[in-house]
C-alpha cells in the first residue's frame, strides 16, 4: 500500500487513494481531499462527513447512502447534489474511510 | 396427580426453547441439524413461517425462459421439519427481546430461551416511488425474485413483440447479486433462439460501478456482456419510475427509457425486524459476522438473509454458515466461547445462455478467482470460466437443494472457502 503526502502529512492509502488508516484523517487532509475532487467543503458537506466518521467509529463499516439517509438524515437526493455522480465513494473518500461495501 | 403428569410438568418446566423464526433455507437446515444436535429431554425446537410454501428461489430465474414450471419449485414447509419439532403456521407481530418471547399476530405468545430469526430478505417494489402503478406493474414493469412476478414475466415473454428491455437492480444488497446478470445472458440466448434478437434491446443499469462487486469478476462478466451487445449502465441510483412515459429517473436525473422492465427491487428485511427495534436501516438484525449472534442480545442469532453479514444473500452463503452455526450453537448454550469461525463462504453457479455456465467461490477476503474447484465424484468445475459442466451443476443442484440440502444432509463442499484450485495470479 502506497504512502502519500496530503496537505502535508505522510498517510497511507489503497490503490484508489482512499486512507486506510482512520487515525491519519484530519479535516486539513479532508480539505485537500475535497480539493483533488473538485468539492468546496461547505457546513452542509460536513454534516455528512462528520456523520460518516461517527458512525463508522461505532459500526465498523462505511455507512451506504441509505443509511446516510435514514440515520444522517441527508436524503439521498441531497447526497448527490452535494458530492455529484457518486456520493457515497466521493463522501467515504473526503471522510478517510475505506469505499462503502455495495455488495458482495 | 400421579406421578406420570408430574414428571411431565417437571419436564415442561425445566425444557429449555429454541424458537426458530422462519423456515426457508436456512431455518430448515437449523432444525434438522439441531434436531440431531440437542437432546430432546432438554430442549424444545419450534419453527415458525407464516405460510407452508417453501419456495425453490433459484428457480426463479428460470421462469420465465420456460425451462421450469411453477409447480417444480413449490413444496409443503413442513414436509422438511423432522419429526418433533413443532411447526406454527402464524404472522409475527413483534419480538420482545427483554422478556425473551415472540408475539404473534393472533395474539398468542411463545416464549424462548434461545432464539434464531431467519426470516429472509423480501423484494420492495412499494419502496420506489412509481413502480407499483397499476399502469405497468405486472403489465411492462416486472420482478423476478417473486413467484407472481416471475410467472407473470413468463406470460409476457410470451407475446412481447421486442423493444428494449432494461434489466435494473435498484440498490444492493440484494438476494443472489449475481442473478440479474444470469437473467442478462438468458435474455440474449433466449430472443436469440426465437430468432428476434436484432428486435431486442438490452440495457443493464446497476447502482454499481460495474457489472459486479469485485474486480476479477467484474472485468470478466463486464466482457460478457459487451460480448452479448448488451449495454452497461452503471452508478445507476434510482429516484423514481414514470409510469407514463415508462422512464427509470435517476437522483442525478439520468433518464433511461424501458419497453419492458425487469426490476430487482429494493430488498429489505421483515417489517416485525423493525417494529422489535432489532434492525438496521434495511431491517437486517446486525450481527457478529462470524457467529451471527445478535450484538445487542446474548440469546439471539440471526442466520441467512436475515443478517447483516457482508456476504451474499443467497443459499449457499445460508448452508455453509448454518453448519458453521449449528456446532457453535451447542458450545454457546453450555456457556462456552463459540469457536467455528464464519469466514463469508459463497459458491454461486452462474447461468451464461446457451447450456452453460459459469462457477464463483469467494469470501470475506478473497475475491472470485479463475482456476479449478475441486469436488469429488463429478468435478473439478472451472471457476469464472463458461462450460456445459457448470450449467448441468446448476440444474443438478434443485435436487440436491430438496433432497440433501435443506433436509441437513452432508454435501461434499466444505464450508470454510479452500484456495485448492484458485489461480492468486489472476488479481494480478
Amino acid at each position: 500500500m502506497p504512502i502519500i503526502e496530503i496537505a502535508g502529512r505522510q498517510v497511507n492509502v489503497n490503490e484508489e487513494g482512499f486512507l486506510t488508516e482512520y487515525d491519519e484523517w484530519s479535516e486539513e487532509i479532508a480539505k485537500a481531499l475535497a480539493a483533488q475532487i473538485e468539492i468546496d467543503l461547505t457546513d452542509e458537506h460536513w454534516k455528512a462527513i462528520k456523520f460518516l466518521r461517527e458512525d463508522y467509529k461505532t459500526e465498523g463499516e462505511t455507512a451506504t447512502s441509505r443509511r446516510v439517509q435514514t440515520v444522517g438524515g441527508i436524503s439521498v437526493k441531497e447526497q448527490f447534489a452535494l458530492f455529484p455522480k457518486k456520493p457515497s465513494k466521493k463522501m467515504a473518500y473526503i471522510a478517510g474511510l475505506p469505499k462503502p461495501k455495495g455488495c458482495v | 396427580m400421579g406421578a406420570a403428569a408430574s414428571k411431565l410438568i417437571m419436564e415442561r418446566e425445566i425444557m429449555k426453547k429454541l424458537l426458530v423464526l422462519g423456515g426457508g433455507t436456512a431455518g430448515s437446515i437449523i432444525v434438522n441439524k439441531l434436531h440431531k444436535k440437542l437432546r430432546s429431554d432438554e430442549w424444545s425446537i419450534t419453527i415458525v413461517d407464516k405460510n407452508n410454501s417453501h419456495l425453490y428461489q433459484p428457480g426463479l430465474l428460470f421462469l420465465p425462459f420456460g425451462s421450469y414450471k411453477a409447480e417444480e419449485l413449490v413444496k409443503r414447509r413442513d414436509s422438511f421439519f423432522p419429526k418433533g419439532v413443532t411447526y406454527i403456521e402464524a404472522e409475527i407481530d413483534v419480538v420482545e427481546p427483554e422478556k425473551n418471547s415472540v408475539k404473534l399476530m393472533s395474539g398468542r405468545v411463545l416464549e424462548y430461551d434461545q432464539l434464531v430469526i431467519a426470516t429472509g430478505a423480501t423484494p420492495r417494489p412499494d419502496q420506489t416511488p412509481g413502480l407499483e402503478d397499476p399502469e405497468i406493474w405486472y403489465k411492462s414493469a416486472f420482478d423476478f425474485f417473486t413467484l407472481e412476478g416471475s410467472k407473470a414475466l413468463a406470460k409476457a415473454f410470451e407475446s412481447w413483440p421486442g423493444g428494449r428491455l432494461v434489466i435494473h437492480i435498484t440498490e444492493m444488497p440484494i438476494k443472489c447479486p449475481v442473478a440479474p446478470l444470469e437473467f442478462a445472458f438468458l435474455a440474449d440466448a433466449f430472443f436469440e433462439k426465437r430468432n428476434m434478437r436484432d428486435k431486442v434491446e438490452i440495457v443493464y443499469v446497476t447502482p454499481l460501478e460495474g457489472a459486479f462487486t469485485k474486480p476479477v469478476s467484474s472485468e470478466k462478466l463486464g466482457y460478457m456482456l459487451n460480448n452479448r451487445k448488451i449495454t452497461l449502465e452503471p452508478d445507476f441510483i434510482i429516484e423514481h419510475v414514470d409510469p407514463i412515459t415508462k422512464t427509470l429517473v435517476s437522483m442525478d436525473e439520468r433518464e433511461i427509457h424501458f419497453d419492458l422492465l425487469v426490476t430487482v427491487p429494493v430488498n429489505m428485511g421483515q417489517d416485525f425486524i423493525a417494529r422489535s427495534g432489532l434492525g438496521n436501516e434495511l431491517n437486517y438484525v446486525p450481527v457478529d459476522k462470524e457467529t451471527f449472534l445478535s450484538k445487542r442480545y446474548s440469546n439471539i442469532f440471526a442466520l441467512g438473509d436475515a443478517s447483516d453479514i457482508p456476504a451474499s444473500k443467497a443459499g449457499s452463503v445460508a448452508h455453509f454458515a448454518v453448519d458453521m452455526f449449528v456446532d457453535n450453537f451447542v458450545e454457546h448454550i453450555e456457556g462456552r466461547k463459540m469457536n467455528e469461525l464464519f469466514d463469508g463462504h459463497a459458491n454461486c453457479f452462474i447461468e451464461s445462455g446457451h447450456g452453460k455456465g459459469l462457477l464463483i467461490d469467494f469470501n470475506y477476503t478473497v475475491e472470485p478467482l479463475t482456476g479449478k474447484f475441486p469436488i469429488p465424484v463429478i468435478g473439478p468445475l472451472p471457476l469464472l470460466k463458461e462450460s456445459h459442466l457448470n450449467h448441468w451443476g446448476k440444474l443438478a443442484f434443485r435436487w440436491i437443494y430438496w433432497n440433501m440440502l435443506i433436509r441437513g444432509r452432508k454435501i461434499p463442499i466444505s464450508s470454510r472457502m479452500s484456495m485448492a484450485g484458485k489461480s492468486q495470479d489472476s488479481t494480478k
